[in-house]
This record gives C-alpha cells, structure tokens and sequence, in this order.
C-alpha cells in the first residue's frame, strides 16, 4: 500500500463517518423538531444553514455563470477548459442549497408553496423562484456532459443549438439571486451593524459573488488536478487569478466608497467584535488574495493561486456569515450551532465533494471540448485504457 | 385610508396585574400559565422595567413589514387594523421573525410541523364589532381599544393636560410609518426597552425600492446580454469561416483572439 491509497482510504473513511453522523442528525431534526436540534431561537430565527449552507453555498456557486458569460458570451476562449468545472460546481451548489433548505425550513413539505402563493414585495419570492428556475437552466447546461459521455452526438448537437439562450438567461438569473441575497438583509436596517448593513447590500453581494466565482474555480482546479494527478494549465490558473484580482479590487473600492458615503468607516476602528471579523473578512477576501495574485512568482506557481483562491473563498463565507448571523448578534442575542446543524453541513458538503470527484472521473468534465460531439477522454476511461495496456504490469502506479 | 381599529395603553395607569395577558390566553385557547416573555404560547406579557410595567406585543403596523417580507403572504393587514396570520401557507422560512422591527413573531420551536405565533389583534371579535380580550379584561383602562385616530387625539390630550406626568411622545403614532398599537409612558421610552432607532419611515419599500426594478433589469441586461453574444459571436464566426477557406491554419480555427487582430478592419457582414 502506498501513500496515495492510503491517503484515499483515510477520505473514504472519513467520508463514511461524516454522511452516517449526518444522517443521524437528520434524523433528530425531524423527528425532534427545531428547537432541541439547532441552536436557533425566536431571537436568532437564522442560523449556519441559512449563513452558511444556503448564502455562501449559493456565492461559491458564482463561477458557473461568470465563467459561462466569459467564454460564451464574451468569446473568451483561454477560460473553456474550466467552464465545465465551473457549471458543475454551481449545479451541485445549487442541489445542496435546496436540501439545506429541506433541512432549515419549518415545514419543508410546503416549499413548493412560492409557486402558487406569491407575494411580489418578498425578496425571499425573488429568492425562491431563483433557486428554482436557475437550477433547471445548470441543469440544462450540465446535461450534454452525459450526452457525451454516452456518445449521444445528435443530442448534444442540439443542446448545443440552445447554448447561447440557456447562458443567457443563466446569467440573468443568477445575477437577481446573488443580489437578491443581500436585498433580504434591506429590510433590518435596524439590526444590522453598519459595517455591512447598505442600501448597496445587493451590489455587493454580486460583485463579491463573482469574484468567489473564479477563486472556487482555481481551488477546484487544483483539487481535481492533484486527486487525478493531471497537469494543471498554468495560463488558465493565473488568468483566473488576474480575473479575481480585478473583481476584488473592484469590490474592495466599493466597500470603501460605500462605508465613506454612510459615515459608517470609524466603525472599523472601534475595539468591538465587529470590527475584529471585519477585518478579518476583508484580510482573508480581499487583501491576501490580492497580494498573493500580485506577486508574480506565486502568480504563476498553482498552489500559491490555491491558497489565494482559497484565502477568498474563507473570506467570503465570513462575509455572508457576518451579514446573516454576526453583524446582527449584538441586537438580537448569541447563537452556536448545535451539533445537529455542524454535521448536517458537513454531510452536504462531504456530498457536493464526493459528487463532484465521481463526475470528475466519468464524466468529461475537465475534457478538452466540451459541446463539440466528439468522445473526450475522462480519467476513469483512461485508467481503463492503460490498465488494459498494461494488463500485467500493476507496478505503473506513480508515487506522489 | 379607511378608520382602523387601535389599542392605545397607557404604562402610566398599568397596576401589572396581568388580567390581559390572563385574557388573551383564554381567548387563543393557549396553555394559562404565565409567562416573562413573549413566546408561542403567549401573545402579550407583562413585563416589569424598573418602577414600571410594559405590555409587549404585535405593534400591528400600519406598513407591516412581516407582510411585505412573507414570500407566500401568509400575513394580512386587514382593513379593520389587524394582522392576521394564515398557517397553512407558511413555509416556516421565519424571514417574518428576522425582518419584524420589533422581533415579535414566535415560532414553536418544539413542534415537528411548525406555526409562527403572534398577537393577531383578535381579528374574529374586532371585526364583530368587538373590542380586544386584553382591553375588555383591563381594571385600570391601561389599555383601551378604539378608532385609531381617535386614540392618538386622546393621547395627545392626556400629555397636554398633564405634561409632567407624560413623557411627550405617542410612541407608535409615526414611528415605522406608524402602527395601530399606541403607548404613552411616563419616562423615555429608552429607558423601558422600546427601540428608539428605528426611525419614521416605514421598512416595506426598501426591499421594494429593489424588487420594482427587476422586470425593467431583466429585460435591459436580456437585451444588452443578446446584443454582445451576437456581436462578439458573429465576428469569431466570420473570422474562424475566413481561416477554412483560407489558406491559414486551416484545420485549427477558432483561436480568434490571436486572428481577429489582422482580420480587423472594414468588414461587411
Ligand atoms: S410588529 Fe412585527 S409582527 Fe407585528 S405587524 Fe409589525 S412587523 Fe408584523
Ligand atoms: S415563516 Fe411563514 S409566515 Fe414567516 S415569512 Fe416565512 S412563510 Fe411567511
């Protein structure tokens, strides 16, 4: 046994864990209700699944539409290899946040209840029919994967035929739903500390969005590259880095601009706890993977844009954890997350992960041309080609 | 807007003997037993600040931000003053409890098919012709039921009449664009926990303000979005048909961005 089975077999295991202890609390949520499972109360109504699971799962989705726009709309084509990547990442993102909802909501049997009774003054109206409606367009757009990967050419060819459509509208709807996400928090103005509280709540939470959007795509990038040991393209990676750069400068100057404009920047400067996760957002999202993208030698080096990626995608999570549960805690009470609501976020997550691997590997996701018809190459054919090649000769396992 | 229904209480006049709270859970059918704080089982408390008591309920807001929040408009203003609530309806999103002003809703938090609990001002009897429970059950007339306009006159003329016995406010005559449960105090209302920064204006429009644009951005960015495809598109097109009949790489077209730089110029299309 080598190191690298080793390592897979220590994942599965954990894998294994994490969806049983999941489900175990699951399991208690319902049938013991909300209150002895969560740490939510009727003065923390919100807590991780919506901060968490539901805000950031949605923002870590963005790059499924940046990068679509990019490559299909602004012809940009150095992105193609990774716009695959980038859709099924908001696919599964989307499908996890619709069952953390089943999980968070009070009477989940109901949540086909905004299709019928629609308030149109509820931005959580907006929300709903987003998730909905834009998880039917990725799952258009994903579908041709399978096409391909069963050789369905004519299918494909006329999936192909709606590209430009399903982008379209793609873009549009996850333009409404990132924003729509901060337009909820419009409504507190009262609560919310004014560090993050804004009229421009719905700008920045679409900016911020789209810049996570490349950083989740060079993480997932790497991952996949170093779990299927294949060699990552450099130019694609730096300038996925140089896009998120750009978009997080821009969001940094709004920030500030916006804080400037509502008096609200000496609140940086207090010795509060706000201020303290303030910081820490704006050090993780904006200035260390700014800093990192902007050294040259780390630029072009794929694990140093990682951890950039990476240093985003935590500040992001803190930021919608800031708007939806911190920044409000001091008018409205403390809250911690029961173990309950920890271990069914780990459990989706460890789902999303271990849906993403199986795609990864028999799907053409990370393949050459997606959308042309012809048979791509995706790892576990490979594996199948060159153990059949081998035949007797196991010992071509690589040591890494 | 039409003559609403109002409760105006007075925390001068309050003796804390809780026959309101007392009323409202048998006029609910709610467990008796008293309660500190506003819960699933209890609509109205009592609670004691300092050298007085306080009533805590639904405000009952003139602009409901409980209504305009709920995604399936489970709650209704109705046109006598009220908000009710419907059960079957919700989804148990609990937005209504973030987005209340005044953190009102309850949720019972042990039921496995959850409801959002509040005061809804007895909708049944007011629109009978009724007064509230609490306000019939009332010894010392801390609370009185009435036209709400008729209320806030008789409020001011309690302050005018004895202003040092008042401080001078009718807190809930403005404050988020008004609401049809009226107090008058002796003290700063700061001083007994009311939320004194919320301001005049009501919340509904500022997620409005945001929702009214979204048919105008759908159709401009749509419009802007289809304009670039083709725009860009079209040219990758012509330039990658050029390459096939041409001489040049012709069997890898597509690599426009390196292409299109000597292709540029006067084309027509
Ligand atoms: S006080 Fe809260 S629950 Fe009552 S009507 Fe106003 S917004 Fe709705
Ligand atoms: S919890 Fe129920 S009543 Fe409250 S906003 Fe959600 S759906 Fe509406």
């Amino acid at each position: 046994m080598n190191r690298w089975t080793e390592k897979l077999t220590f994942w599965r295991i954990m894998f294994v864990i994490i969806l049983a202890v999941g489900m175990v609390a699951g399991f208690r949520r319902f049938y013991l209700g909300l209150g002895a499972t969560t740490g939510l109360s009727d003065q923390v109504p919100w807590g991780m699944w919506i901060g968490f699971d539901v805000m950031s799962g949605v923002a870590l989705a963005a790059g499924g539409f940046t990068l679509s726009a990019l490559v299909y709309i602004f012809n940009l084509k150095q992105f193609h290899a990774v716009v695959r990547p980038a859709i099924l990442t908001a696919f599964l993102g989307y499908i996890l946040v619709a069952v953390g909802l089943l999980f968070d909501l009070g009477r989940p049997w109901y949540i086909w209840h905004p299709i019928f009774f629609r308030n149109p003054h509820s931005v959580m109206l907006e929300v709903a029919w987003c998730v909905m409606l834009y998880l039917t367009v990725l799952a258009f757009e994903f579908v041709p994967a399978f096409f391909e990967r069963l050789g369905w050419g004519k299918a494909v060819k006329v999936m192909k035929i709606g590209t430009p459509i399903l982008v379209i509208l793609g873009v549009l709807l996850s333009s409404l739903h990132q924003s729509s996400l901060g337009s909820l928090f419009l409504i507190v103005p009262n609560k919310l500390h004014p560090l993050w509280y804004s009229a421009r709540l719905p700008y920045l939470f679409f900016v911020s969005a789209m810049s996570v959007g490349f950083a989740m795509v060079i993480v997932e990038s790497y991952l996949s590259s170093r779990a299927f040991r294949k060699e990552l393209e450099r130019p694609i990676i730096t300038d996925l880095g140089r896009a998120m750069m750009v978009s997080l400068i821009f969001l940094a100057v709004l920030r500030g601009q916006d804080l400037i404009g509502r008096g609200s920047l000496g609140y940086m400067f207090q010795a509060t706890t706000e201020a303290g996760l303030f910081w820490l957002e704006i050090g993780l999202g904006i200035i260390i993977p700014v800093i990192l993208v902007a050294i040259p030698k780390i630029r072009s080096h794929p694990q140093g844009m990682f951890y950039a990626g990476l240093s985003a995608v935590l500040g992001l999570i803190l930021n919608r954890m800031n708007v939806s549960i911190t920044g409000m805690a001091a008018k409205l009470g403390d809250y911690f997350p029961s173990w309950e609501e920890l271990s069914i976020t780990a459990m989706l997550v460890a789902l999303g992960f271990a849906a993403f691997a199986w795609a990864v590997k028999n799907l053409p996701v990370f393949g050459p041309s997606p959308w042309t018809g012809t048979v791509v190459i995706t790892p576990a054919l490979e594996t199948e080609r060159v153990a059949r090649q081998a035949e007797l000769q196991p010992a071509r396992v690589s040591i890494q | 807007m039409d003559r609403q229904r109002a409760l105006l209480i007075d925390i001068t006049r309050c003796v804390g003997c809780g026959a309101c709270s007392e009323a409202c859970k048998t006029a609910n059918k709610l467990p008796p037993e008293t309660e500190k704080t506003l819960s699933a089982t209890a609509y109205t408390v009592v609670q004691e600040k300092g050298d007085y008591f306080v009533r805590d309920l639904c405000r009952h807001c003139q602009q409901p931000t409980c209504v305009s929040v709920c995604p399936v408009g489970a709650f209704e203003k109705t046109a006598d003053g009220p908000v009710t609530y419907d059960g079957d309806k919700c989804i148990g999103c609990r937005y209504c409890m973030t987005a209340c002003p005044f953190s009102i809703p309850r949720y019972e938090w042990t039921s496995r098919a959850p409801l959002v609990r509040k005061c809804i001002m007895c909708s049944e009897r007011v629109k009978e012709g009724k007064m509230t429970a609490c306000s019939e059950a009332c010894p010392a007339e801390a609370t009185v039921f009435g036209w709400r306009d008729e209320l806030i006159a008789d409020a001011h003329r309690r302050i005018s009449e004895n202003p040092d016995g008042y401080y001078n406010l009718v807190y809930g005559e403005n404050e988020v664009g008004g609401t049809n449960v009226l107090f008058l105090s002796p003290v700063n209302f700061a001083d007994l926990g009311f939320p004194t920064n919320l301001g005049n204006a009501a919340l509904p429009p500022l997620t409005w303000e945001v929702l009214e644009k979204i048919p105008n951005f759908v159709v401009a960015s749509g419009v802007i979005l289809g304009g670039l495809w083709w725009l860009i598109n079209r040219r990758a097109t012509v330039d990658e048909l050029r390459h096939q009949t041409g001489e040049s790489h012709p069997q890898h077209p597509g690599q426009s961005a390196s292409t299109r730089t000597h292709q540029a110029g006067g084309e027509s299309r």
